[in-house]
């Protein structure tokens, strides 16, 4: 068993949090789907990066893969409690103020 | 990879699956919460595996720390408004999701398949704190700082947009 392994469970992962941001439409869920999909490209870039271990640039990625999501989650999650006062609902179907 | 790593790999990997099934199934979003936990969790001992130790204990201390902690208060301030069904939408929406997925997947799954590397051992501070460390400032400090940035105006803006409009 070698690096494909891990390629194999990222893309399974990332399948995984796709479909649930296609599918779901409770705002959260949606953005954990999101965490997901960044974590499974966090799992591919530190795989590659052991799979050619001269430097640490995957790793690097991957660090600031994480520091990025952090921040996508606070400001993701301040948009769902702004968007909850005005509607009383947090599902995506409802997000029509800018529609019509 | 061979013995306990394989060991470790095949146990985090299915806690993984696991934990991202009941995120994207659970219809309630605190049980969400708790299948994200056990995902970043099996994902940081995962990255054991990968010779990543600085990122494993950044995952618990980021993932599993701040972000589903965040979520967690998130959901309990939404309250029970915050619970809807399992798959909502409607049939063709949902078929074309299915689609969409099935062939980012697929594309992928046979993009990775064929590709596979020899486990070459690796230096002893590959992946450590003072490994990684040195990566970074030497070859990464323009974005290490552009990064606190980024997360200072995050913080910024997520006050500006949650906060009442009365104040």
């Amino acid at each position: 068993m070698g690096i494909s392994a891990y390629l194999a469970l990222a893309s399974v992962l990332f399948g995984i949090g796709a479909v649930g941001f296609l599918t779901r439409r409770n705002m959260l869920i949606q953005l954990m789907s999101i965490e997901l999909m960044l974590n499974s490209v966090n799992v591919l870039l530190l795989a590659f990066n052991r799979a050619y271990p001269g430097n640490h640039d995957g790793q690097a990625f991957a660090f600031f893969v994480i520091a990025v999501a952090a921040a996508e989650a606070a400001v993701g999650l301040a948009i769902v409690i702004a968007y909850f006062r005005v509607r009383q609902t947090i599902e995506t179907d409802r997000a029509t103020l800018l529609k019509y | 990879m061979t013995g306990a790593g394989a060991t470790l790999f095949v146990v985090t990997a299915i806690f993984a699956i696991v934990g991202a099934l009941i995120t994207v199934a659970a219809r309630r979003p605190l049980r969400a919460a708790m299948g994200l936990l056990v995902h970043i969790v099996s994902l940081a001992g995962m990255f054991l595996t990968l010779n990543a130790h600085l990122l494993a204990a950044l995952q618990l201390l980021v993932y599993a720390g701040a972000i589903v902690v965040l979520f967690v208060f998130v959901i309990m301030l939404i309250g029970p408004e915050a619970e809807t069904g399992p798959i909502e939408g409607r049939l063709v929406s949902r078929s074309t999701a299915g689609a969409l997925t099935l062939a980012v997947f697929l594309v992928v799954a046979t993009s990775l398949g064929g590709f596979d590397a020899a486990w070459v051992t690796v230096d002893a501070d590959f992946g450590t704190v003072e490994g990684l460390g040195f990566a970074i400032y030497r070859n990464a400090l323009v974005p290490f700082e552009l990064i606190s940035i980024t997360l200072l105006v995050a913080i910024i803006g997520a006050i500006a947009i949650a906060r009442s409009p009365t104040e």
